[in-house]
């Protein structure tokens, strides 16, 4: 009899049944679900859990299961026809209170809920859905930085008062030139701002000295970032309003963001709300200039600016904006009298501003400016200001006599349905603040993704079924050890990937169905070891400690190799192949416990506490 | 059960020579292969337009062209084949200058719902080319970064001999399953790669297993010439090499024939990787090892000075 320390024992079990229970979810599968959240941004409480279901009783439409889940309501069914129903159900009884998501939840009972326990996440290409990749073009973003520098660099020396012939930008550099030198200093000092980031030098020019400003690289590095995040919370913002369950926004290398919309079956719809950069600007109506004549002779009064109306007629605005878009505070669009219309609020500055104008017009008109901002696929036409790829469509939806002064909240019309609930959604969750454009873009339908599931399901259990027979014949006993290891061993793997919420795709399952041949390797090794000791005329006991000894080091340095290709994997891949390379790390490490640890504790157990072993069943 | 009673003697260093033809043929197969006909890419590393459509009943792939080609696109231009079963067809698009890829996906489904209006879109993928471009050189930093670990990781476990014989071996796998599939013109594409990269990890686990019992024998056999060790290291642990290889390659042909088209390539990869992994580790990785005159000294450990110096008074 071997000594075989007790707390390894404990040790195995506390692991396998940890594993057991993060790993139990995913047996009981999903069910059709609604997922609902307050179209207020509200969280949903209690109260709210009572009212849905009170309104669906009153329809007999009876959920299996209603909980609270970060803000939002969960509504689990047992057919999609009731889903459905109870969907129609909501939408009459509350209409416009709340955002309700088709989406799917799993069954597990209540106790592993309140635990906290998750099934594994499945990737698109099992559930269905789409996925966009994003390139932000950065660039942009600091060409407008350096925009926004050129305007305030001339709107601070206009302060300060002091003298300057142009302001340039060209090739990422801010030109300041100066009249004469004796102002050189002065500017120097009202240009710099407190925050820093920029880096002054000067020049002389043929006409006087010049002041170039620059942005520090760690600067540009900063704008950039903050575009691409900026972005991505828009882009976030945007899909909340979609009303999807369970998206993925993340970001990717240094420009991209990876946007994942499981359930979503319509990429264009997606790809338009995601995308589009819309806004407003309101501004006074020149009264005083023909807009006609403006646009014949092509002389536009240096104060005012030249626009379309949405019918074609041009129209003349005043160049000081009163409010721009990114002054609202909440934006609903809705109908009075039949017309669309976007009911807006705006921020107290904005508010008080439009209070001002609108205090000293009374009688004049207000227009409201729609500007999109759009990139451009090759070959297609702009029909507004072109810089570079991106094309800025500009056109006023109306112009409206001041009848009363207004504050911070009124209503926008002159546009089409379907124009005012958009602008309403992309006014509420901010603009983009660089221009990006989809690089990539995968959608799986629902049934593909059914399939793929059963077909990776069957080949899982297939493989698992003939390793256990072709194990148990060539091992006998030791066989259903190893079985035994590496029935666990899958538990394991699936209670950590339960565990770590990683995405399982396609990639993912074959690599688990992979990994059960991979994980017998280490059985083998041992059992090939005990052989060749017992051959070697060892006792049965000496020859299962020998063996279980020698054939560490080999397992260990077999499984080191293997793992450094996961890991490689891990580092270099994205999605599906990153999938891959999780599973298979998780494998080897769950393998290298189970069938060093677990298979040790288990073969001890059976055959090491025996004070006589005459025979190995092996 | 067991196959292998008693320990095999077969010779196998004997006939490496042989095998170093057949293997060296087999790489310039491959690589010739490689360069004359090319990898069927797929648009993960070409960029483009995949769509999958499936139908009620087994579709027609002329009918599909037809269609297609009223739209304007010819055959060179979308390419269109049977995917899966009889019911499922794939159209693929090359990537095109001055075309808005996502347009382009919607024209095609609703050229084939005008024809059939029972068709199903199942899976749209669109890769700009810059992202395939990236992936190249991504996919192969990853080889090459696996490489260099492993080489590094063999050369501090063994010895350099044995981490170069090694690292050879490795190499030695991966390209002849890309032969593998320049020859058939399977579609070569991420899930591949992560095959490959699998391979190179399994085809190395085969090789450490021998190597240690290698190191393990120059120790307890101090009389015998390093090719009968070697013979006795792959002798010893050819049960475990067979029946590992065997339990693995059961699994993966359940996956090749079970898996489904989209794992097709991604299975073959692997069964292929399997079957010459196994074969390189005896007869690369051990025979290199062997003509790189690897002996008993290169595996003993060093003289340790410390000790030494400690047991002076």
């Amino acid at each position: 009899m071997y000594h075989f320390a007790t707390w390894k024992y404990w040790l195995v079990i506390s692991v396998l049944v940890i594993g057991t229970l993060f790993a139990l979810p995913n047996i009981y599968g999903e069910g059709p679900s609604l997922q609902l959240s307050r179209n207020d941004r509200q969280a949903i409480d209690e109260s709210g859990l009572t009212q849905v279901s009170g309104l669906l009783q009153a329809q007999s439409i009876q959920p299996e299961a209603a909980y609270l889940q970060k803000d939002r309501l969960v509504l689990r069914f047992e057919t999609a026809e009731q889903q459905g129903k109870a969907r129609d159900a909501i939408g009459k009884a509350a209409p416009g209170e709340y955002l309700v998501a088709l989406a799917s939840a799993p069954r597990m009972p209540e106790f592993l809920r309140k635990m906290g326990f998750k099934p594994m996440s499945l990737g698109l290409d099992l559930r269905g859905g789409v996925h966009f990749v994003y390139e932000v073009d950065v660039d942009a973003a600091v060409q407008q930085s350096l925009e926004r520098l050129d305007r305030d660099a001339r709107a601070t020396l206009r302060e300060k008062r002091i003298p300057y012939s142009t302001v340039t930008t060209s090739n990422d550099v801010v030109h300041v030139a100066l009249r004469s030198n004796d102002d050189v200093a002065a500017a120097l000092e009202a240009l710099k701002t407190p925050d820093g980031g920029l880096v002054f030098t000067t020049a002389t020019s043929e006409t006087g000295p010049v002041i170039e400003i620059r942005l520090t690289p760690a600067e540009i590095k900063r704008r950039q970032d903050q575009a691409v995040q900026q972005n991505i919370t828009t882009l976030r913002n945007r899909v909340d309003e979609l009303g999807v369950s369970e998206p993925i926004i993340t970001r990717q290398a240094i420009k991209r963001i990876v946007v994942q919309l499981p359930g979503v079956q319509d990429p264009n719809e997606a790809i338009r709300v995601l995308g589009a950069t819309a806004t407003v600007e309101f501004r006074l109506v020149d009264e005083n200039n023909d807009p006609y004549q403006a646009e014949r002779t092509k002389r536009v009064p240096i104060s005012s600016k030249l626009y379309k109306m949405t019918e074609g007629r041009p129209i003349l605005l005043k160049r000081d904006i009163i409010a721009t878009g990114e002054q609202l505070s909440d934006a609903t669009s809705g109908f009075s009298e039949g017309q669309p219309e976007v009911n807006v609020t705006l921020d107290s500055r904005g508010g008080q501003e439009m209070f001002n104008a609108t205090r000293e017009n009374v009688g004049r008109r207000m227009a409201v400016v729609y500007i999109e901002k759009k990139h451009l696929a090759e070959g297609e036409r702009c029909e507004g200001v072109r810089t570079g790829e991106t094309c800025t469509e500009e056109r006023v939806i109306s112009a409206a006599t001041i009848q009363s002064v207004l504050s911070s909240r009124f209503r926008i019309t002159g546009l089409q349905a379907s124009e005012a609930r958009e602008l309403a959604l992309l006014l509420r969750s901010g603009a983009l603040a660089a221009p990006q454009t989809i690089v990539e873009q995968r959608s799986v339908g629902p049934s593909l993704g059914q399939d793929n599931i059963d077909r990776g399901v069957r080949a899982m259990v297939i493989g698992l079924i003939l390793t256990f027979i072709f194990m148990a014949v060539y091992y006998r006993a030791f066989g259903w050890v190893a079985n035994a290891v590496l029935a666990s061993n899958l538990v394991l793997t699936v209670g950590l990937l339960s565990m770590l919420q990683a995405s399982l795709s396609l990639p993912g399952i074959a690599a688990v169905v992979f990994h059960l041949g991979i994980a017998v390797d280490a059985n083998i090794l041992i059992y090939e070891r005990i052989r060749e000791e017992l051959r070697a005329g060892n006792s049965p006991l000496a020859a299962i400690n020998v063996g279980f000894d020698k054939a560490f080091a080999t397992i260990a340095d077999s499984n080191v190799t293997t793992l450094i290709a996961g890991v490689v994997l891990f580092a270099f891949g994205t999605g599906t192949i990153r999938s891959f390379a999780i599973v298979m790390t998780l494998g080897i490490l769950t393998s290298l416990f189970t069938s060093v640890v677990g298979s040790r504790a288990l073969v001890h157990f059976i055959w090491g506490r025996r004070r006589r072993l005459e025979h190995l069943s092996i | 059960m067991e196959f292998f009673h008693k320990v095999t003697t077969y010779p196998f260093m004997h006939t490496r020579r042989v095998w170093y033809g057949v293997s060296t043929l087999a790489l310039i197969t491959s690589v010739v292969l490689l360069f004359w006909h090319g990898l069927n890419l797929g648009i993960d590393f070409t960029g483009g337009v995949v769509l999958e459509f499936g139908y009620p009943q087994a579709a027609d792939i002329e009918r599909t062209r037809h269609a297609l080609e009223q739209e304007g696109y010819n055959e060179s231009q979308a390419h269109v084949q049977h995917f899966g079963d009889e019911r499922g067809i794939m159209v693929r698009l090359l990537p095109h200058d001055n075309q808005d890829v996502n347009a382009v996906s919607a024209e095609i489904t609703e050229a084939l719902k005008r024809f059939d209006p029972q068709v199903e879109l199942r899976r749209a993928e669109v890769v700009g080319p810059q992202v395939g471009g990236e992936l190249t050189n991504q996919g192969g930093l990853a080889v090459m970064f696996t490489f260099i670990l492993i080489g590094i990781y063999t050369w501090f476990r063994f010895q350099w001999k044995m981490g170069v014989a090694a690292v050879v071996a490795t190499l030695h796998d991966p390209l002849i399953i890309l032969g593998f599939f320049a020859v058939t013109g399977i579609t070569f594409d991420l899930s591949v790669l992560a095959a490959i990269l699998a391979v190179i990890g399994y085809s190395l686990n085969d090789t450490v297993v021998v190597f240690d019992r290698v190191r393990e024998n120059f120790h307890s056999m101090r009389k015998a010439t390093p090719e009968q060790i070697m013979d006795a290291s792959i002798n010893q642990t050819l049960s475990r090499t067979i029946i590992t290889s065997g339990a693995t390659l059961l699994v993966v042909i359940v996956l090749l024939i079970e898996g489904g088209e989209t794992l097709r390539g991604f299975s073959w990869a692997l069964t292929i990787g399997i079957l010459v992994g196994t074969y390189s580790s005896i007869y690369v990785a051990g025979a290199l090892a062997l003509d790189m005159k690897l002996t008993a000294r290169d595996l003993m450990p060093p003289q340790e000075k410390g000790k030494e110096v400690d047991a002076m008074p």
